[in-house]
């Protein structure tokens, strides 16, 4: 195919990302537009690497699950024209819902890997305050009339309570000591200052009380106990097992990442902190769609040629405890593993859908800059409707590395 | 504070908030305190200070002073799009008791001064503004920034610009103010006296020209530009680089000269003001003083010198005057008064112009350019037609080459202005304009042809300024479908437009001409189908008394020097140069046929045109402009003979003037009694974006109410006291 990839593909590397904090539904971002968010965190991709020059970007590809107001109208190339990118760089919206921004990573590296881009910026965005899941949404009767899926499937609390019922060993004790974990690991890589280097402030304002800065995430709460967590209702069953402290909550915010051939990276001096080994995606019956990210690792791990074993870092997105559970069990991996969310997760962070995909990258690659032992991480997340998506790194860093550290 | 609360009652107040938030940024000791300005309305209202909001300022720094732990700097910022446009100008205008006024407005100068001090010195612990912890101030001004606003933003150390301001400037000279806030002071400590007599006096006299955030960065006023985008964030991470003294601004600032230079630049000032003013309003020239005194002044004594010029003002006639003007312009001038419903209005999607001449040429340009619609020209003369369409293609590269059009826009105005021979291209057009020779038979004819044609509901417009709009259309079977739209010359520059409703016009056409003219970008006032309408009636009325007192002996540059002291925007002659004395002819004749016993036959008029000279000056050897002297002859060689030769003397300048003033109220109120216009403010309007009267005139009609003419010649005032005058 293309001249610059002919009869091979191109290593392609993470040479940067950044989120903003992320927010409550109603919190600090209630009067903040989404796609002022994505602007900001495209603008910073660039201020951080100045050595870039802004028109050898040649795609914007920006998630959001619901393309609708300030998420819509392609928000892509919304976003690039906002953030002032030059008119000649283009873009376009993704959608897979939570692994949204998984995919606007996996196509646009996919595309550079043959040749077709050199550069792009690759992200998502979701401010579920202002567009909650489904808004606007026009299911097909035949869902019903025809049984397609189970009526649970489009309630997601219910898909993980659904998950629970598939594996009695994941008990909502379990499940309660996960998020708690979560949560304290989110306060120590913060007292670390491991989660900060790649969030960018952002203004917020608020008509009756005036600006704000935010400049850390709001959903954490350091103060969670395990009393606490068993006291919190089910919402989604009676004595059921899935509650808002084991579950990741209703969030705003926006992520974004610079993705480039690794030689156009050396070319331009950019920073290569992961070079992508594969990805896979896959289905799972949409009333479990927790479990999605054990075919998808499958996959991705068959098609890397690796096995679980080689992954010395995962960034499992935490949707709900119950899912993360599964695929470590799934994989014979102890839910308190070092290996697995070492900053904690979404239940602690929050996971705004579409655009969690890059923040687990982004965490990822900070881990492979202080863990050089390791060669391979991981990231993998499950997907509404019943999908997996699961992407695999090399650490330049790492002494075997086929990639050289810039 | 000594100030009087009860002078400073403003209820209609709409209270600009100052919120306050705290910052935390990395490296620095302590939190930021960040004000936000807002008015709890969105950007189409702006912000505002009065009292109430002067007084949250103050309570927002006392809240800061409190604050634990202590802060490391405070900055202010505003709503999205705006910083904050200044003082509440509807203050002044509530204060209906004359003798409350200048307490009021001293009292709300030294409010302003005290809370944007407190704020701006980041001094903190205790009123006393020279004890206490100084912590760094910035303005981080992130849109429009007007008046007490750009005030607010000098009074901090530092200032933080966004390329995205709209709008930057100091309007107080405009509108017969100074800036009063600490700007005469402050502004040319920081850029310079030169520069802030542009500022404050030149871009307020142009037609109160704005600065855009880069343009108001280059002047120095700003210590850092950034982008829109993420504006305040960026701002803040600025801010923090200068707390962790990591860069210090004022060191990058460009030195302010002293001495000469300074009385240079005021000097520059009082010559262009002289140009513009002859010395006819004050605030320009107290604006002056202040930034004089600004060189060696101590800031306690300069901002006192700035309340007092306050409060000195407040009471003029010319701020009234200036308010009342602003006010007509922005909103009577949006909403013509007496127009019919504009949902009546049809499309219009296409343009037929009568005539290819000069003034046709400028009406096609016009259309196709804003209306953006296919225009035809059409005219008998093939060769005058292909002239007349060259000359709109060429102002459309004109266009281009400035850059206000794109070379798209200019393929589609060009492909979209077409001639024709024939008026059969009209078919289809939806208005068609005429402007050919003023002639009420030959216009007739026109319409006549045109009815041939054209659908019964195509708006056909005339462009006369004189002749008899009902007239024109009476021989038509649909007579309701004409009305007047008057330019004025030159067409891209002058934004006002007369919107005659003749005696059968439907509303339908009025509405349709109201929305083209808006669409043309035009500031559209309905009037009646009275000879000459507003503007030109005033000036020819005006012009007669002026050329009467050449024919009398008064030599020429006395005569045409003696309305200077009104500060209009040319003096009569020049304005007769300007507008073709050709033209001025035919419009004094139709007015003297009309009303012979107040328009004098224009003799002298019509034999400068037929002298053939354009203009009364000329270019003299050493290129400086001198009055031509054929042309004055042909001024005064009156039929009847010279008061001085009669033995009495020619009037003088005081008594031109007085004529002239006392010529226009007359006719004033007869046009008013007439129902030409609405209202007095009409025709104030008319004469402000017509003919370019200045604000401190108020158009026309205040000045003729605070001199007493109007009472003296028609028995009553045009408005009472206290609307465009000061309240008695």
């Amino acid at each position: 195919m293309f001249g610059s990839a002919r009869g091979s593909v191109r290593d392609v590397v993470f040479v940067d990302g950044v989120r903003t904090p992320f927010g409550k539904a109603k919190g600090v971002y209630a009067e903040t537009r989404a796609d002022d968010l994505i602007v900001r965190v495209i603008r910073e991709l660039l201020r951080r690497n100045p050595s870039l020059p802004p028109e050898r970007i040649d795609e914007v590809a920006v998630a959001a699950t619901t393309q609708i107001g300030d998420q819509g109208l392609t928000i892509g190339r919304i976003a690039g024209v906002l953030a002032g990118l030059p008119e000649s760089v283009p873009g376009y919206a993704v959608d897979r819902m939570c692994a949204g921004a998984v995919t606007a990573v996996t196509t646009t590296a996919s595309s550079i890997a043959v040749g077709a881009y050199d550069v792009a910026v690759a992200g998502g965005v979701e401010h579920m305050g202002r567009h909650p899941m489904g808004e606007g949404a026009d299911l097909n009767p035949r869902f019903v009339a025809e049984r397609l899926v189970d009526p649970s499937a489009l309630v997601m609390g219910s898909t993980a309570e659904n998950v629970h019922d598939r594996f009695p060993a994941i008990t909502r004790e379990r499940a309660d000591a996960y998020a708690l974990a979560s949560q304290e690991k989110v306060a120590k890589a913060y007292a670390n200052g491991q989660i900060q280097p790649d969030l960018v402030p952002m203004a917020a304002r608020h008509a009756d009380s005036g600006w704000e800065l935010v400049t850390a995430d709001e959903p954490p709460r350091p103060t969670t106990t395990l009393d606490g967590l068993a006291g919190l209702r089910t919402p989604f069953r009676p004595h059921g097992r899935v509650t808002a402290g084991n579950s990741a909550g209703i969030n705003d915010g926006a992520t974004g990442c610079l993705l480039a051939a690794a030689e156009v990276a050396a070319e331009l001096g950019l920073p290569a902190r992961m070079t992508l080994v594969g990805y896979g995606f896959a289905g799972v019956a949409p009333q479990v769609m927790g479990i999605g990210p054990i075919p998808s690792t499958e996959k991705a791990l068959a098609r890397t040629g690796l096995t679980i074993d080689d992954i010395g870092l995962f960034e499992l997105n935490e949707a709900f405890a119950v899912q993360v559970l599964a695929f470590l069990d799934h994989f014979g991996i102890a839910d308190d593993d070092p290996r697995v969310n070492q900053y904690g997760g979404a239940i602690a962070l929050g996971h705004p859908l579409a655009s969690s995909g890059v923040r687990l990258m982004t965490q990822l690659a900070r881990q492979f800059a202080e863990h050089p032992e390791v060669r391979y991480g991981m990231t993998a997340m499950c997907v509404g409707l019943g999908m997996g998506a699961t992407t695999i790194w090399e650490n330049p860093h790492h002494s075997a590395a086929t990639t050289a550290t810039s | 504070m000594t100030i009087d609360e009860v002078t400073l009652d403003y209820p209609d107040e709409v209270v600009t908030a100052a919120h306050v938030r705290y910052v935390t940024l990395p490296g620095v000791a302590g939190p930021v305190a960040l004000v936000t300005l807002d008015n709890g309305h969105d950007h189409t209202r702006p912000s505002t200070f009065g009292p109430a909001g002067l007084r949250r300022l103050l309570a927002a720094v006392d809240e800061i002073e409190a604050h634990d732990p202590p802060v490391a700097a405070i900055a202010v910022t505003g709503k999205p799009f705006i910083f904050s446009v200044g003082a509440d100008l509807g203050f002044r205008s509530s204060i209906t008791e004359a003798d409350r006024l200048r307490p009021s407005l001293d009292a709300l100068g030294r409010l302003g001064h005290d809370a944007f001090a407190r704020l701006g010195s980041g001094r903190l612990g205790g009123r006393n503004l020279e004890s206490g912890r100084k912590v760094p101030t910035f303005a981080l001004v992130n849109g429009a920034a007007l008046g007490g606003g750009l005030e607010l933003a000098l009074h901090c150390d530092y200032r933080a610009l966004s390329t995205g301001i709209p709008a930057l400037a100091f309007p107080e000279v405009f509108l017969g103010l100074v800036p009063a806030w600490g700007g005469t002071q402050l502004l040319p400590n920081l850029i310079g006296a030169d520069r802030a007599v542009s500022v404050i006096v030149d871009n307020a006299l142009s037609q109160n020209r704005t600065l855009r955030g880069s343009t108001a960065f280059e002047l120095g006023i700003g210590d850092v530009l950034l982008a829109p985008a993420d504006f305040l964030e960026e701002a803040l991470a600025w801010v923090g680089r200068v707390l962790r003294g990591e860069i210090d601004p004022v060191a990058e600032r460009r030195p302010v000269q002293r001495g000469d230079a300074w009385a240079e630049a005021v000097a520059r000032g009082r010559a262009l003001a002289d140009a513009r003013l002859h010395g006819a309003a004050p605030a320009a020239y107290r604006a002056l003083d202040l930034i004089a005194l600004a060189e060696t002044a101590d800031r306690d004594s300069g901002f006192a010198a700035e309340t007092q010029a306050l409060a000195d003002l407040s009471v003029s006639g010319e701020l009234a005057a200036g308010l009342y003007a602003f006010d007509l312009v922005q909103k009577r001038a949006k909403r013509p008064a007496g127009g019919p419903d504009p949902a009546l209005a049809r499309p219009v999607t296409k343009v037929g112009v009568v005539g290819a001449g000069l003034m046709a040429a400028q009406l096609a340009l016009v259309f196709a350019h804003r209306l953006e619609v296919p225009v035809v020209l059409t005219d008998i003369d093939a060769d005058r037609l292909d002239a007349g369409v060259a000359n709109v293609h060429r102002e459309i590269d004109n266009l281009l080459l400035r850059h206000r059009i794109s070379p798209d826009q200019a393929n589609r105005y060009k492909a979209n202005v077409t001639g024709s021979r024939t008026v059969d291209a009209f078919a289809d057009a939806d208005l068609v304009i005429e402007a050919v020779f003023e002639d009420l038979a030959v216009k007739q004819a026109v319409f006549a042809e045109l009815e041939a044609v054209v659908a019964p509901t195509t708006v056909l417009l005339t462009n006369t300024s004189a002749l008899s709009v009902t007239e024109m259309a009476a021989r038509l079977e649909h007579p309701e479908r004409v009305a007047g739209l008057h330019f004025f010359n030159p067409v891209s520059v002058l934004p006002l437009v007369e919107v005659v409703r003749a005696a059968r016009t439907d509303d339908a056409t009025v509405a349709t001409t109201l929305a083209v003219a808006r669409t043309l970008k035009k500031d559209a006032v309905l009037v009646a189908d009275a000879p000459a309408f507003v503007v030109n009636r005033l000036l020819t009325r005006f012009l007669g008394e002026v050329l009467g007192a050449a024919e009398q002996g008064t030599p020429i540059e006395q005569v045409d020097h003696a309305l200077d002291p009104l500060g209009l925007p040319m003096s009569p002659l020049v304005l007769l140069s300007l507008v073709g004395p050709a033209v001025a002819l035919h419009v004094a004749q139709n007015l003297h046929a009309t009303f012979p016993d107040r328009f004098r036959a224009p003799t002298s008029l019509a034999r400068l045109v037929e002298a053939g000279r354009g203009s009364v000056y000329t270019t003299g050897p050493d290129g400086a402009q001198i009055v031509d002297p054929e042309a004055a002859a042909a001024l005064r060689s009156a039929t009847g003979a010279p008061r001085s030769a009669t033995g009495a003397q020619p009037p003088t300048a005081a008594e031109v003037r007085e004529a002239a003033l006392r010529a226009l109220a007359e006719e004033i109120h007869l046009m008013l009694a007439e129902k030409v216009v609405a209202e007095a403010a009409d025709i104030d309007l008319c004469m402000i974006l017509g003919a370019g009267w200045p604000f401190h005139l108020g158009g026309i009609t205040p000045y003729l109410d605070r001199t007493g003419i109007s009472e003296a010649v028609t028995g009553e005032r045009f408005a009472p006291p206290g609307i465009a005058t000061p309240p008695r």
